[in-house]
């Protein structure tokens, strides 16, 4: 019991993670939460719904499909919406990204519904697979924990020896120094935008083949893993994906001992600590110079 | 927490209205001071998330506690002005009646909002926003303030909760979710921020977009049948009730692009076009 419990915890943990980690790419290049980011997952989504169902096509081609179609969406969304703004402020731009989150989850009501829908995932949660002998996980749970570490080490290549990666990280330092050093800062943010909106896809993807689909799914799974990111401090991003895995065994072996509060003790647990520590546990503490 | 207090002093109490009303507040005050003492410590994204978190676990409280009606919800009590029970009784019915007390009681606080930032703590507040350092450094008492800021807050939301209890006359703790105060912020940025003035604009334009314009998209004129055309061609017509949130999302996006004080910014640059007319 007490394996299944942590094992699942885990694996929902690092699915917070991952979107934490999509939350937290654009955080740390433009100091920007991106509120619609929950939102843009569910629409790639509901993008995979449709060309599966509708147009029949395999998952295998729909899938990448998707992720193409969840990067346009990310850099059309910085384009369309963030760059004409004047000299913004980070309230400002705070706002932005609410209007686009009621924008896009308008939009999906209005072409698909309210209702519930299934989504046809290629792992399934209820399928088990023997690693080895007497020990059995759930397709679902491999995928993820794949997926994540995948990620990760992604990120970091690409963050420590890619050109863009540098450039990336250049921007976030000092935008103006880095323009000077010829980086084209404002397709630095697009590209940004277009891989937050790639792993926040592949993250509600794995999200919706857990519960369902309909416009309001990703609002919760978006604030955990928006408080997850918080906890680990939204500039690191192993911190990220360590705080989406406490706060995914915390809420499994809190919510099997008390199952009536366990949607909301994620969040005490976090307002404890980050009230302790201001910039989460894996984040320098950054002091504010006059 | 105000609709709820009201609500439950009037009914198990038996306070009169504008006893409980004020009591109700003071515990959103109260609250809110509670929710303020981590805001001391936090900035940005981090206060963010530590007010959704206590929002949601208030939430869940008021959800899992009997005496508040649990999921179910309650029926707001029949909204009396004067004791209940007694000759002093006054029962207010029908909308246009709450309207006017509502109406009463918006302008006072209005007023004492207005007044308020022209005092000694009205300037407190505007100088820790601008910048809190340099406000600390003036002698500004940064503790005192952030939660005090807070109270005050809440003691409006509260009054406003409390009254809003009776427009609809039945709540639950889902009435009040993320999506109202996502609406609030709306209605503030379109008014202008950091205008009182502003935010009522707002408020009263957001308000008629969403529960008159937009409530019944296919009857307005010329746009109407578009829609429903394009819903046929591309989307669902069942669908087309979300068509409010779309526009509500474009205006917000636009306010910030093109005009970030919102009308308060054009009011702004109208009284300055005419005092200096004909240059």
């Amino acid at each position: 019991m007490f394996e299944m419990l942590l094992i699942e915890g885990l694996a929902i943990g690092a699915c917070y993670g991952l979107f934490g980690v999509a939350v937290a790419i654009i955080y740390k290049t433009s100091d920007v939460v991106n509120f619609a980011q929950g939102e843009m997952g569910m629409l790639a989504t509901f993008v995979a719904y449709h060309i599966m169902t509708a147009y029949g096509w395999p998952f295998y081609l729909a899938f990448p499909a998707t992720l193409l179609f969840a990067i346009l969406l990310g850099m059309a969304i910085e384009i369309c919406f963030l760059r004409p703004a004047k000299e913004p402020t980070v309230l400002g731009l705070l706002i932005l990204t609410l209007g686009a989150e009621m924008l896009l989850m308008g939009l999906a009501g209005w072409k698909w519904g309210a209702e519930q829908k299934d989504f046809p995932f290629l792992l399934s949660v209820h399928k088990n697979v023997e690693i080895f002998p007497g020990f059995a996980l759930n397709e679902w749970t491999i995928g993820v924990f794949v997926l994540t570490a995948v990620v990760m080490v992604l990120l970091f290549l690409f963050f420590r020896y890619s050109k863009l990666g540098i450039a990336m990280r250049a921007t976030q330092q000092n935008e103006n120094a880095a323009k000077i050093m010829g980086i084209k800062v404002e397709r630095v943010f697009s590209i940004t935008w277009g891989m937050s909106s790639l792993i926040g896809a592949l993250a509600a993807m794995f999200f919706a083949a857990r519960s369902v689909l309909d416009p309001n799914f990703m609002m919760e799974p978006f604030m955990r893993a928006f408080a997850a990111a918080v906890l680990g401090g939204l500039t690191s991003i192993p911190g990220v994906v360590i705080g989406g895995l406490i706060l995914g065994i915390t809420e499994n072996f809190f919510g099997y001992a008390w199952p009536e509060w366990k949607p909301i003790v994620a969040f005490v647990v976090i307002i404890l600590i980050i009230t302790v520590r201001p910039s989460g546990l894996f984040a320098k503490h950054y002091v504010k110079k006059v | 927490m105000g609709a709820y207090g009201t609500s439950l002093i009037m009914m198990h109490l038996h306070f009169p209205f504008p006893v409980a009303i004020i009591l109700a507040a003071l515990i959103a005050a109260l609250l809110g001071f509670v929710i303020g003492l981590p805001a001391l410590r936090l900035e940005g994204p981090y206060l963010a998330i530590a007010t959704l978190g206590f929002g949601l676990t208030i939430m869940h409280v008021i959800g899992r506690w009997e005496i508040f009606g649990g999921r179910m919800g309650i029926t707001a009590p029949p909204l009396d002005l004067g004791i209940p029970g007694s000759a002093w009784s006054l029962v207010l019915k029908g909308d246009v009646q709450i309207y006017y007390l509502i109406l009463v009681i918006a302008v006072l606080l209005v007023i004492g909002a207005r007044n308020l930032m022209k005092t000694r703590v009205g300037r407190a507040f505007m100088s820790i926003r601008d910048d809190d350092i340099a406000a600390e450094v003036m002698g500004v008492n940064l503790t005192i303030f952030k939660t005090m800021s807070f109270a005050v807050s809440a003691f409006y939301a509260g009054i406003a909760g409390g009254l809003y209890g009776f427009v609809v006359s039945f709540f639950d703790p889902f009435s009040f979710n993320l999506i109202l105060s996502i609406l609030f912020l709306v209605m503030v940025v379109v008014g202008g921020l950091g205008s009182v003035l502003g935010a009522i604009m707002g408020a009263v334009l957001i308000t008629y977009l969403q529960y008159d314009l937009l409530k019944n998209v296919e009857n307005l004129p010329y746009l109407g049948g578009l829609l429903v055309a394009v819903s046929k061609q591309w989307f669902t017509v069942i669908g087309l009730a979300n068509f409010s949130g779309i526009a509500l999302g474009l205006i917000m996006i636009a306010i910030v692009i093109f005009e970030p004080l919102g009308m308060f910014g054009i009011w702004i640059r109208i009284k300055k076009y005419w005092k200096t007319w004909p240059f």
